[in-house]
Protein backbone atom coordinates (compact mmCIF):
# COMPACT_ATOMS: atom_id res chain seq x y z
CA UNK A 1 0.00 0.00 0.00
CA UNK A 2 1.95 3.00 -1.26
CA UNK A 3 -0.32 5.91 -2.00
CA UNK A 4 0.85 9.47 -2.61
CA UNK A 5 4.39 10.56 -1.78
CA UNK A 6 5.12 12.94 1.08
CA UNK A 7 5.43 15.84 -1.40
CA UNK A 8 1.70 15.76 -2.12
CA UNK A 9 0.86 15.90 1.57
CA UNK A 10 3.25 18.83 1.94
CA UNK A 11 1.49 20.67 -0.90
CA UNK A 12 -1.88 20.17 0.82
CA UNK A 13 -0.33 21.35 4.10
CA UNK A 14 1.12 24.45 2.41
CA UNK A 15 -2.23 25.30 0.85
CA UNK A 16 -4.03 24.85 4.19
CA UNK A 17 -1.50 27.15 5.84
CA UNK A 18 -2.01 29.70 3.04
CA UNK A 19 -5.80 29.56 3.47
CA UNK A 20 -5.48 30.05 7.21
CA UNK A 21 -3.04 32.95 6.84
CA UNK A 22 -5.36 34.63 4.35
CA UNK A 23 -8.26 34.23 6.76
CA UNK A 24 -6.28 35.66 9.68
CA UNK A 25 -5.26 38.66 7.58
CA UNK A 26 -8.52 39.62 5.84
CA UNK A 27 -11.31 38.62 8.23
CA UNK A 28 -12.44 41.10 10.87
CA UNK A 29 -14.50 38.90 13.18
CA UNK A 30 -12.22 37.55 15.96
CA UNK A 31 -14.17 34.27 15.93
CA UNK A 32 -13.24 33.61 12.30
CA UNK A 33 -9.65 34.72 12.97
CA UNK A 34 -9.49 31.97 15.63
CA UNK A 35 -10.97 29.44 13.18
CA UNK A 36 -8.35 30.42 10.58
CA UNK A 37 -5.61 29.99 13.18
CA UNK A 38 -6.88 26.45 13.65
CA UNK A 39 -6.52 25.95 9.89
CA UNK A 40 -2.88 27.09 10.04
CA UNK A 41 -2.13 24.80 12.99
CA UNK A 42 -3.71 21.89 11.13
CA UNK A 43 -1.58 22.56 8.08
CA UNK A 44 1.51 22.39 10.25
CA UNK A 45 0.20 19.20 11.89
CA UNK A 46 -0.29 17.55 8.50
CA UNK A 47 3.32 18.33 7.53
CA UNK A 48 4.57 16.93 10.85
CA UNK A 49 2.65 13.69 10.45
CA UNK A 50 3.70 13.32 6.80
CA UNK A 51 7.36 13.58 7.79
CA UNK A 52 6.75 11.19 10.69
CA UNK A 53 5.52 8.62 8.17
CA UNK A 54 8.40 9.42 5.79
CA UNK A 55 11.04 8.80 8.44
CA UNK A 56 9.19 5.84 9.93
CA UNK A 57 9.47 7.29 13.43
CA UNK A 58 6.73 8.37 15.80
CA UNK A 59 8.33 11.59 16.99
CA UNK A 60 6.42 13.78 14.53
CA UNK A 61 3.14 12.38 15.83
CA UNK A 62 4.17 13.29 19.38
CA UNK A 63 4.85 16.82 18.17
CA UNK A 64 1.45 16.93 16.42
CA UNK A 65 -0.34 15.82 19.61
CA UNK A 66 1.46 18.54 21.58
CA UNK A 67 0.39 21.09 18.95
CA UNK A 68 -3.20 19.90 19.38
CA UNK A 69 -3.01 20.45 23.15
CA UNK A 70 -1.57 23.94 22.66
CA UNK A 71 -4.32 24.68 20.10
CA UNK A 72 -6.97 23.61 22.63
CA UNK A 73 -5.44 25.95 25.24
CA UNK A 74 -5.33 28.78 22.72
CA UNK A 75 -9.01 28.29 21.89
CA UNK A 76 -9.94 28.38 25.59
CA UNK A 77 -8.10 31.66 26.20
CA UNK A 78 -9.16 33.21 22.87
CA UNK A 79 -12.84 32.39 23.34
CA UNK A 80 -12.61 33.66 26.93
CA UNK A 81 -11.28 36.97 25.62
CA UNK A 82 -14.00 37.17 22.96
CA UNK A 83 -16.74 36.51 25.54
CA UNK A 84 -15.21 39.12 27.86
CA UNK A 85 -15.18 41.60 24.96
CA UNK A 86 -18.81 40.87 24.16
CA UNK A 87 -19.81 41.36 27.81
CA UNK A 88 -18.15 44.77 27.85
CA UNK A 89 -20.24 45.67 24.77
CA UNK A 90 -17.13 46.10 22.63
CA UNK A 91 -17.44 45.70 18.87
CA UNK A 92 -16.33 42.25 17.71
CA UNK A 93 -14.05 43.67 15.03
CA UNK A 94 -10.30 43.22 15.19
CA UNK A 95 -9.72 46.39 13.13
CA UNK A 96 -11.42 48.51 15.78
CA UNK A 97 -9.46 47.06 18.70
CA UNK A 98 -6.51 49.40 18.45
CA UNK A 99 -5.62 49.82 22.11
CA UNK A 100 -5.26 47.27 24.86
CA UNK A 101 -7.08 49.37 27.48
CA UNK A 102 -10.71 48.33 27.80
CA UNK B 1 0.40 -7.85 -8.19
CA UNK B 2 -2.99 -6.87 -9.61
CA UNK B 3 -4.35 -6.79 -6.07
CA UNK B 4 -1.52 -4.48 -4.99
CA UNK B 5 -2.20 -2.18 -7.94
CA UNK B 6 -5.90 -2.07 -7.11
CA UNK B 7 -5.05 -1.23 -3.49
CA UNK B 8 -2.74 1.54 -4.63
CA UNK B 9 -5.40 3.07 -6.88
CA UNK B 10 -7.90 2.88 -4.03
CA UNK B 11 -5.49 4.71 -1.72
CA UNK B 12 -5.01 7.42 -4.35
CA UNK B 13 -8.78 7.82 -4.79
CA UNK B 14 -9.30 8.16 -1.04
CA UNK B 15 -6.40 10.61 -0.86
CA UNK B 16 -7.72 12.81 -3.68
CA UNK B 17 -11.23 12.93 -2.19
CA UNK B 18 -9.91 13.72 1.30
CA UNK B 19 -7.42 16.32 0.08
CA UNK B 20 -9.97 18.19 -2.02
CA UNK B 21 -12.55 18.03 0.78
CA UNK B 22 -9.86 19.41 3.08
CA UNK B 23 -8.92 22.29 0.77
CA UNK B 24 -12.53 23.08 -0.17
CA UNK B 25 -13.74 23.20 3.42
CA UNK B 26 -10.67 25.29 4.31
CA UNK B 27 -11.67 27.87 1.71
CA UNK B 28 -15.26 27.67 2.96
CA UNK B 29 -14.09 28.49 6.52
CA UNK B 30 -12.66 31.84 5.46
CA UNK B 31 -15.33 32.78 2.91
CA UNK B 32 -18.62 32.31 4.81
CA UNK B 33 -19.94 35.52 6.32
CA UNK B 34 -21.74 33.68 9.14
CA UNK B 35 -19.29 32.33 11.78
CA UNK B 36 -21.63 29.40 12.45
CA UNK B 37 -21.21 28.06 8.90
CA UNK B 38 -17.46 28.67 9.14
CA UNK B 39 -17.25 26.56 12.28
CA UNK B 40 -19.30 23.79 10.63
CA UNK B 41 -16.94 23.76 7.62
CA UNK B 42 -13.97 23.61 9.97
CA UNK B 43 -15.49 20.40 11.41
CA UNK B 44 -15.57 18.99 7.87
CA UNK B 45 -11.98 20.10 7.37
CA UNK B 46 -10.88 18.34 10.57
CA UNK B 47 -12.68 15.14 9.56
CA UNK B 48 -11.02 15.03 6.13
CA UNK B 49 -7.66 15.74 7.77
CA UNK B 50 -8.28 12.73 10.02
CA UNK B 51 -8.68 10.62 6.85
CA UNK B 52 -5.31 11.92 5.61
CA UNK B 53 -3.76 11.03 8.98
CA UNK B 54 -5.14 7.50 8.66
CA UNK B 55 -3.52 7.21 5.21
CA UNK B 56 -0.23 8.25 6.87
CA UNK B 57 -0.60 5.37 9.38
CA UNK B 58 -1.22 7.74 12.30
CA UNK B 59 -4.27 6.02 13.81
CA UNK B 60 -4.02 7.48 17.30
CA UNK B 61 -3.57 11.05 16.06
CA UNK B 62 -6.55 10.63 13.73
CA UNK B 63 -8.72 9.41 16.63
CA UNK B 64 -7.49 12.24 18.85
CA UNK B 65 -8.19 14.71 16.06
CA UNK B 66 -11.82 13.61 15.78
CA UNK B 67 -12.37 13.31 19.55
CA UNK B 68 -10.50 16.37 20.81
CA UNK B 69 -10.78 18.79 17.89
CA UNK B 70 -14.00 17.97 16.06
CA UNK B 71 -15.61 16.87 19.33
CA UNK B 72 -14.55 19.06 22.22
CA UNK B 73 -12.97 22.19 20.75
CA UNK B 74 -15.54 22.73 18.01
CA UNK B 75 -18.46 22.17 20.40
CA UNK B 76 -17.01 24.97 22.54
CA UNK B 77 -16.70 27.15 19.44
CA UNK B 78 -20.31 26.50 18.46
CA UNK B 79 -21.49 27.27 22.01
CA UNK B 80 -19.68 30.62 22.01
CA UNK B 81 -20.98 31.50 18.53
CA UNK B 82 -24.52 30.62 19.63
CA UNK B 83 -24.04 32.68 22.82
CA UNK B 84 -22.79 35.77 20.97
CA UNK B 85 -25.26 35.46 18.10
CA UNK B 86 -24.12 35.37 14.50
CA UNK B 87 -22.64 38.72 13.54
CA UNK B 88 -22.45 38.78 9.77
CA UNK B 89 -18.99 39.78 8.61
CA UNK B 90 -18.68 39.64 4.85
CA UNK B 91 -15.04 39.05 3.88
CA UNK B 92 -15.07 41.44 0.91
CA UNK B 93 -17.59 44.01 2.11
CA UNK B 94 -16.96 47.47 0.70
CA UNK B 95 -14.86 46.33 -2.21
CA UNK B 96 -11.16 45.48 -2.21
CA UNK B 97 -9.24 47.68 0.22
CA UNK B 98 -5.49 48.14 0.37
CA UNK B 99 -5.43 46.05 3.52
CA UNK B 100 -7.14 43.12 1.79
CA UNK B 101 -4.87 43.37 -1.25
CA UNK B 102 -1.75 43.35 0.92
CA UNK B 103 -3.18 40.43 2.88
CA UNK B 104 -3.68 38.40 -0.30
CA UNK B 105 -0.20 39.34 -1.54
CA UNK B 106 1.47 38.40 1.77
CA UNK B 107 -0.22 35.01 2.09
CA UNK B 108 0.30 34.22 -1.62
CA UNK B 109 4.00 35.00 -1.15
CA UNK B 110 4.01 32.55 1.78
CA UNK B 111 2.38 29.85 -0.38
CA UNK B 112 4.77 30.41 -3.32
CA UNK B 113 7.78 30.29 -1.01
CA UNK B 114 6.74 26.99 0.51
CA UNK B 115 5.87 25.41 -2.85
CA UNK B 116 9.18 26.56 -4.38
CA UNK B 117 11.13 25.14 -1.45
CA UNK B 118 9.24 21.84 -1.70
CA UNK B 119 9.88 21.72 -5.46
CA UNK B 120 13.54 22.71 -5.40
CA UNK B 121 14.89 21.06 -2.31
CA UNK B 122 12.93 17.85 -2.08
CA UNK B 123 12.50 16.87 -5.73
CA UNK B 124 12.50 13.10 -5.96
CA UNK B 125 13.96 12.51 -2.52
CA UNK B 126 10.66 12.22 -0.67
CA UNK B 127 9.08 9.46 -2.73
CA UNK B 128 10.22 6.41 -0.75
CA UNK B 129 8.70 5.88 2.65
CA UNK B 130 10.05 3.03 4.72
CA UNK B 131 7.65 0.15 5.28
CA UNK B 132 5.98 0.23 8.67
CA UNK B 133 4.50 -2.54 10.76
CA UNK B 134 1.06 -2.48 12.31
CA UNK B 135 2.22 -0.99 15.60
CA UNK B 136 3.35 2.27 13.96
CA UNK B 137 1.09 5.05 15.21
CA UNK B 138 -0.87 2.79 17.54
CA UNK B 139 -1.81 4.07 21.02
CA UNK B 140 0.74 1.72 22.63
CA UNK B 141 3.61 3.09 20.55
CA UNK B 142 2.56 6.71 21.10
CA UNK B 143 2.14 6.13 24.83
CA UNK B 144 5.57 4.50 25.12
CA UNK B 145 7.18 7.41 23.25
CA UNK B 146 5.37 9.93 25.45
CA UNK B 147 6.50 8.26 28.65
CA UNK B 148 10.09 7.55 27.64
CA UNK B 149 11.66 9.82 24.99
CA UNK B 150 9.26 12.73 25.25
CA UNK B 151 8.41 12.80 28.95
CA UNK B 152 9.28 16.52 29.23
CA UNK B 153 6.87 17.43 26.41
CA UNK B 154 4.16 15.36 28.14
CA UNK B 155 4.62 17.16 31.46
CA UNK B 156 4.83 20.61 29.85
CA UNK B 157 1.60 19.87 27.96
CA UNK B 158 -0.18 19.16 31.24
CA UNK B 159 1.07 22.47 32.71
CA UNK B 160 0.01 24.38 29.57
CA UNK B 161 -3.48 22.88 29.79
CA UNK B 162 -3.70 23.72 33.51
CA UNK B 163 -2.67 27.33 32.90
CA UNK B 164 -5.17 27.64 30.04
CA UNK B 165 -7.98 26.30 32.28
CA UNK B 166 -7.07 28.74 35.07
CA UNK B 167 -6.85 31.57 32.51
CA UNK B 168 -10.28 30.75 31.11
CA UNK B 169 -11.82 30.77 34.60
CA UNK B 170 -10.14 34.10 35.49
CA UNK B 171 -11.24 35.74 32.22
CA UNK B 172 -14.81 34.57 32.75
CA UNK B 173 -15.12 35.61 36.39
CA UNK B 174 -13.42 39.00 35.87
CA UNK B 175 -15.76 40.02 33.10
CA UNK B 176 -18.76 39.02 35.23
CA UNK B 177 -17.62 41.39 38.02
CA UNK B 178 -17.20 44.31 35.62
CA UNK B 179 -20.57 43.62 34.04
CA UNK B 180 -22.24 43.77 37.47
CA UNK B 181 -20.67 47.15 38.34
Amino acid sequence: MNGPAVTWYLCVAAFLFFTGALGVLIRRSPLIVLLSLELMLNGANLALIAFSRFHGRGDGQIFALTVMAVAASEVVVGLGLIVAMARRKLDLDVDKLRTLRG
Amino acid sequence: MILADAGNILVWIVWVVAAFACLGSGIAVISFSNPFYSALSLIGNLASLAVLYLLLAAEFVAAAQVLVYAGAVMVMFLFVIAYLGGHADAPWAGGPSWQALWAVAASAALLVEVIVVIGLKTGGRLSHSPPTDFSFGSPATIGRLFLTDHLLAFEITSIVLLIAAVGGVILGSHSRETAAE
